[in-house]
């Protein structure tokens, strides 16, 4: 979506349009998740894409397939014995070296003849800077529509995939669907889907293809990579416990406060875009749509309102808890527990009260 | 050297109001912007000509009053703006953005000579997709280089481009060749605030005005809603949790709504209280 729909007006102009799925299009069959691999070690986006694929799967009645694109090695046959664990019925497999590093050339062309020969009806990426990077080209070539960082898929009555994404501006979210097309392609976040358990299970059926490349095809070369330092990295998608602070906490030093909170619980802190835009927090902290998307099992948000972009990044937790001074907050629509106060006098209190709730000598009490 | 830059006229978000009762984007008095991403894209452009020499063109597709942003680049100190406007456009999803944006560049490179880059933002604050960059490198057949967070080495007599790439797990440092479409990665650099000369200039230049058969686009059915394989069925707002979050009534002494709230977490998630403790010890 590059323009974004104007309004239900527009959308039921669209939804005027009808299916016409060509016969050509008809014989494309199964779900697919390609499947993310870097140096050996696969993207958690990748299993939790292949939990929805399998429900996508199961109410289409047809399989569902990891797409492992690699060189022979151990890295590649560690991510098809995971792709199955994650729940793949099949594993389409190109290996090649060339398909060491992620570069656009070989992976696009590798995809695209996949697809081309193999005719999957769905094809899901995670929305990572390769995923994105890769989805883009792979759906111009091939002419189909692609539905960007959706936050819900399903299959609808007539079997096509219903894929909804928050929309532009305000609180809205569109449910879109590619009617005319194969595949239907769509990319979701990290930690947008919950992940799925991993069950322990043979290999099962490979079919492998070849990337028929050679390196001199390839004009883009990979000079040098540094990987990012693991010390000091911010892990905010995957942290237990969150704390973010928004626009009602009203002055950078007040960030403190979040900080403050987050350090007495051993947990990440993060904030609403427009602190990030204030220069109050850096950009690796935002939490939502164009931020991170998190899954803890507490999450705590002090002075934040709760809009869409903000929601779609935090509803996968447990455990929301709100702060803000205004109870009809749109937060309070989605957080389980709100509390309605000044924020900036309630961090501290709170802070406190959670180092004399976690303090030693009450622990005796819970070990009782 | 010649630069195009793809830069989108976007509704201010910040000031976007939904209507209550029916669910409408208000966008009536609504200011317009230059996608904020697309700045970093247009200032890369703007350095590698000041140091490189050449021209940049700036080109958005988009209805006519889209020139304003056109303008706008033009104090920055872009060279010519070219403005991508027909109804035919309306209601394009990414594919047919890209398409009838390459058709620009086509005709841009006919015109006024062909690009050795091509710029777009990492994506647009109404559209967000992060697709339209690629979608044109693939039409064009330019090679890609997305999420760039800077551009180490241009030789333009030797035909190469070296940049560094924001890649999941850390930099790729890239080599390829001419020309190549880049998306820009945002907080990069920081945008120039254009000269005097330049806003006199942009006041009076000539907005290069095309229609799809000016960019010489024949088969207009690739454009807008027709030409665009998704079709939003669907808008609605959220719903609220079925059940309304439990306020907490706030005490007079704040602390005492502090440890109720506990209790309430922990209500909730006592695993989460004997993990917190366990983790206290080791501190
Ligand atoms: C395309 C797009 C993408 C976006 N992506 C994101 C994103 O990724 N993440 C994101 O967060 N936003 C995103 N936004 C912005 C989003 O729409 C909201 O504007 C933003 O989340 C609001 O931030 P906020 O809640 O901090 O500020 P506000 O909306 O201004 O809310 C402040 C809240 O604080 C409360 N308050 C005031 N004083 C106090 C006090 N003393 N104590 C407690 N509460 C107080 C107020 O009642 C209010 O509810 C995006 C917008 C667009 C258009
Ligand atoms: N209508 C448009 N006109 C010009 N450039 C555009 C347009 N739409 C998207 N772009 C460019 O493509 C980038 C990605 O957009 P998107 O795929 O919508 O997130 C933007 O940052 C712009 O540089």
């Amino acid at each position: 979506m590059s323009t974004a729909p104007a309004a239900p007006a527009a959308a039921g102009g669209r939804a005027g349009m009808k299916k016409e799925l060509s016969e050509h299009f008809k014989a494309y069959k199964g779900v697919w998740v390609f499947m993310e691999v870097e140096r050996g070690v696969v993207h958690p986006v990748s299993f939790e894409l292949l939990g929805e694929g399998r429900k996508l799967a199961d109410q289409l009645g047809v399989d569902l397939a990891g797409v492992v694109l690699g060189p022979k090695g151990e890295g590649t046959d560690h991510a098809i014995a995971e792709t199955f664990a994650y729940g793949a019925d099949l594993v389409y497999l190109m290996e090649d070296p060339l398909l060491t590093d992620y570069r656009n050339e070989p992976f696009s062309k590798g995809l695209t003849d996949l697809v081309d020969t193999y005719k999957p009806e769905i094809l899901l990426l995670g929305a990572t800077t390769l995923g994105r990077d890769l989805a883009g080209s792979v759906a111009t070539t091939l002419l189909t529509g692609l539905t960007a960082d959706c936050t819900e898929l399903a299959v609808d009555a007539d079997k096509s995939l219903a894929a909804t994404r928050p929309t532009f501006g305000g609180s809205l979210l569109c449910t879109i669907y590619t009617l005319n097309f194969r595949p239907q392609m769509a990319t979701v976040r990290p930690r947008v889907m919950s992940m799925p358990a991993r069950r322990e299970k043979p290999i099962g059926r490979v079919v492998t293809h070849p990337l028929n490349m050679a390196e001199e095809d390839i004009v883009t070369k990979i000079l040098s990579f540094v990987a990012d330092r693991q010390t000091g990295k911010v892990n905010l998608a995957y942290a237990d416990i969150v704390v973010a602070g928004g626009l009602g906490l009203g002055a950078i030093e007040n960030m403190q406060l979040v900080k403050n909170l987050a350090a007495a619980l051993g947990a990440e802190y993060g904030c609403s875009r427009p602190i990030v835009q204030k220069g109050w927090m850096p950009a690796e902290r935002q939490i939502g749509q164009t931020g991170k998307t998190i899954r803890p099992k507490l999450y705590i948000a002090a002075g934040i309102s709760g809009a869409i972009q903000h929601r779609v990044g935090v509803e996968g937790a447990d455990l929301i808890v709100a702060v803000n001074t205004d109870k009809n907050a749109p937060i309070f629509d989605f957080a389980h527990v709100g509390v309605v106060t000044d924020a900036i006098r309630f961090l501290p209190a709170l802070t406190e009260a959670f180092v004399r709730r976690l303090s030693p000598h009450n622990r005796d009490r819970l070990a009782g | 050297m010649h630069i195009v830059v793809c830069i989108k006229q976007v509704p201010d978000s910040a000031q976007i109001r939904v209507h209550p009762v029916t669910n409408t984007i208000m966008r009536q008095g609504v200011p317009t912007i230059i996608n904020p991403y697309d700045l970093f894209a247009l200032e890369a452009a703007l350095r590698l000509r000041d140091e490189h020499g050449g021209e940049v063109t700036v080109l958005t597709m988009g209805p006519p009053m889209a020139e304003d942003s056109l303008r706008k680049a033009l104090t920055y100190g872009a060279d010519r703006a070219v403005l991508l406007t027909d109804r035919f456009f309306a209601g394009s999803d990414t594919l047919a953005t890209s398409y009838a944006l390459a058709a620009a560049i086509a005709k841009i490179g006919e015109v006024f000579g062909p690009p050795e880059i091509v710029f777009t933002g990492k994506q647009t604050i109404d559209g967000d997709t992060a697709q339209v960059g690629p979608g044109i490198a693939k039409r064009q057949n330019l090679l890609q280089l997305t999420y760039v967070s800077k551009i180490a080495e241009l030789d333009l007599a030797g035909g190469s481009i070296k940049v560094e790439r924001r890649a999941e797990g850390g930099i790729q440092v890239l080599e390829t060749k001419l020309p190549v479409l880049i998306t820009m990665l945002e907080g990069t650099n920081d945008m120039r605030r254009g000269s005097m000369a330049d806003a006199l200039r942009a006041a009076r230049a000539e907005i290069v005005t095309w229609s799809a058969k000016d960019a010489g686009i024949e088969d207009i059915l690739k454009c807008g809603l027709r030409g665009s394989p998704t079709v939003v069925k669907r808008v609605f707002a959220p719903s609220p949790r079925a059940e309304k979050a439990k306020q907490i009534e706030l005490q007079p002494a704040a602390i005492d709504t502090a440890d109720g709230l506990l209790a309430e977490i922990f209500g909730r998630l006592p695993a989460l209280e004997h993990e917190l403790v366990e983790l206290h010890e080791t501190l």
